[in-house]
């Protein structure tokens, strides 16, 4: 057993060159770059836009978890335990995103959303609205176009919970006499928690390092901290700066991640 | 005594005509039976034979596709599993994984609406009853089969159902472990005077706990009676074979055995073979009316016995059982022997 470790090497050799030793470069440069020491991090964790940034980027993140893991919750329940056709249709608007590019999406939720785009054009038509809604350019625009790449994501953890419930159990409440609405909330939901949890935690993490997308649909107008890291970078060149957001960054999910598996491990038992 | 001695009085549930299709496939046929209150029937069959079919049926789980069901002279074949009200535990005991041992307990009672001191007080009752108290706050997982079993046991009796349906409770335990919770279902059952349907395909089982048992093969009841009534005197091949071990011969001419003149039973007019128990065979002695000759092909030692393997000169196969406390000789593999039974123990099938 132990002679074959070798086997293993190159993987590490591979993750060290290309993940570890470049984040040891950014740590390195989050404590020296421009001067040595912690002031990066103190201006990062001072500065009233930046900071204002960091809890943009908390709530938005928030607000998205929870849209695509209930958004999702739904899709599935039709996917897993829709009728046939239901449940191909389902998985068809499932898949087909996974086809189309991020830079795609969000451009067609420009024109779904912005002034004279689909919606505002229709609802003027409509006589609903007089002057065009503000949709694009701002939080709004951001979680719609987020919360719709993600939700495919979150699909796949609860498909498996659902997948895994014993059919026999919810039989067993029925035929006790509960309702629909108490089967699901006390025995479905329940059961399907630590898909759930897998949902949340995967939606969360991606959506925190988020790029193209909120770019786009925010317009500059509700910067997140992905975007602040690329400005650093190659518009104000301050490496530093961006070194010590990135440590920051990967350690909040860092630690989120560690709290939420702590906690399902507990949920597990 | 014990359940034995239930009087089987009143009918509470009757099926008519009963019969279960799945698109052309026919899982239940015609299917006419009636259970007495406080009875312990046991539906008896091998997989597939549409036991725990008429179980479904009888809970309200499914629907049947043809005749009716009817509970104390009421229809109740449109009614829901709710409005039926039986108690039910499934096949994998189905617990709320996610609840602890008296949540899962308190599920119904609190479905019902009853108030929190009442659920509590039954809860702890029937915690009592299966034996598990100490466990009320653990959720299934942390317990063992046979513990989840009683969960199971107790949830599905916790709001006092008239009738408790029961599929293969047992078949995920082991054998000691099976034995016990036998027991215990006996006790309950004496204890409740619910009326008990319990599916199961061990015929042991079935014949150490139920009042009635209920046969059933191909979707079709083969017979229903009491333990002794369908061992002893099954009412075709199928029962006979099921239910224990079975000598079968073949009968060739009006009254004979490979060329032997035997005495037949009253039922054997046009029925094509002789069923005997290898309990009530023997070898032979003076003055037995029924004698076959037979070569001893194969004898196995359990200990207070032996068990025989026989062939009769027609080359049909034979079982019966010697007794080793007689301080008589075994006979030798090869030896050629008599075998013989009384009439009335043997029936044609």
């Amino acid at each position: 057993m132990r002679a074959y470790l070798f086997l293993i090497c190159p993987v590490l050799l591979f993750l060290g060159g290309s993940y570890l030793l470049p984040f040891l470069g950014i740590m390195q440069l989050s404590f020296t770059d421009p001067e040595p020491g912690l002031g990066q991090y103190s201006h990062v964790l001072s500065d009233p836009l930046t900071l204002s940034a960091i809890w943009r980027t908390l709530r938005i993140c928030v607000i998205v978890t929870a849209v695509s893991v209930a958004a999702a919750y739904i899709i599935t329940l039709l996917w897993v335990r829709g009728r046939p056709l239901v449940r191909s249709l389902t998985e068809l608007c499932i898949m087909i995103p996974f086809w189309i590019s991020v830079l795609s999406r969000a451009f067609g939720w420009i024109s779904m959303l912005s002034n004279r785009g689909l919606l505002n054009t229709w609802l003027k038509d409509l006589g609903l609205i007089e002057t065009s809604l503000q949709m694009t350019r701002n939080e709004f625009a951001v979680i719609i176009g987020m919360s719709h790449y993600l939700i495919p994501f979150a699909v796949f953890p609860l498909a498996t919970a659902m997948r895994n419930v014993d059919e026999r159990v919810l039989t067993a409440a029925d035929g006790m006499g509960a309702s629909r609405l108490r089967i699901f909330w006390q025995v479905f939901l329940p059961m399907t928690a630590s898909g759930i949890m897998g949902a949340t935690l995967l939606v969360f993490v991606f959506s925190v390092g988020f790029f193209v997308t909120p770019a786009l649909l925010g317009g500059g107008q509700s910067v997140l901290i992905a975007e602040l890291i690329y400005l650093w970078i190659f518009q104000i060149p301050q490496w530093g700066m961006a070194a010590a957001m990135s440590v920051i960054l990967m350690l909040a999910v860092g630690g989120i991640l560690v709290l939420l598996m702590r906690r399902y491990g507990e949920m597990a038992k | 005594m014990k359940s034995e001695a239930i009087v089987v009085n009143t009918t509470q549930i009757e099926a008519r005509s009963v019969g279960k299709k799945y698109g052309k496939f026919h899982a239940l046929r015609d299917i006419s039976l009636e259970i007495a209150e406080g009875e312990f029937l046991s539906l008896l069959g091998p997989s597939g034979s549409g036991k725990t079919t008429f179980l479904t049926l009888l809970g309200g789980y499914e629907d049947a596709t043809s005749g009716k069901l009817f509970l104390e002279g009421h229809d109740m074949t449109g009614w829901t599993a709710n409005q039926r009200g039986f108690g039910m535990v499934f096949q994998g005991y189905a617990l709320f994984p996610h609840l602890t041992v008296a949540e899962n307990i308190a599920f119904p009672l609190k479905v019902q609406k009853r108030s929190k001191a009442q659920i509590a007080d039954r809860v702890a009752q029937m915690v009592e009853m299966v034996g598990l108290a100490g466990h009320e706050n653990k959720k299934p997982k942390a317990l063992s089969g046979g513990q989840q079993q009683r969960v199971a046991l107790a949830r599905a009796l916790a709001y006092e159902p008239k009738v408790l349906l029961l599929d293969e409770p047992f078949s995920a335990l082991d054998k000691n472990l099976r034995g016990q919770m036998q027991e215990e279902l006996r006790r309950l059952h004496r204890e409740l005077g619910t009326t008990f349907v319990f599916v199961t395909h061990d015929q042991e089982e079935a014949l150490a706990l139920s009042s009635r048992i209920a046969i059933f093969n191909h979707g079709e009841l083969q017979q229903v009676g009491t333990p002794d009534e369908v061992y002893e005197r099954p009412a075709n091949r199928f029962t006979a074979e099921f239910l224990g071990d079975i000598n079968i011969l073949t009968l060739d001419g009006p009254a004979g055995i490979a060329g032997t003149a035997i005495h037949l039973p009253g039922n054997a007019a046009g029925l094509g073979h002789l069923a005997v128990r290898p309990e009530h065979m023997r070898l032979a002695s003076e003055g037995d009316a029924n004698q076959l000759p037979v070569r001893l092909r194969d004898k196995v030692y359990l200990g207070s016995k032996s068990r025989l393997l026989l062939e009769t000169q027609g080359g049909e196969e034979l079982m019966l059982y010697l007794d080793n406390g007689t301080g008589l000789a075994a006979p030798q593999t090869g030896a050629e022997l008599r075998v013989a039974w009384d009439v009335q123990d043997s029936f044609a099938v």
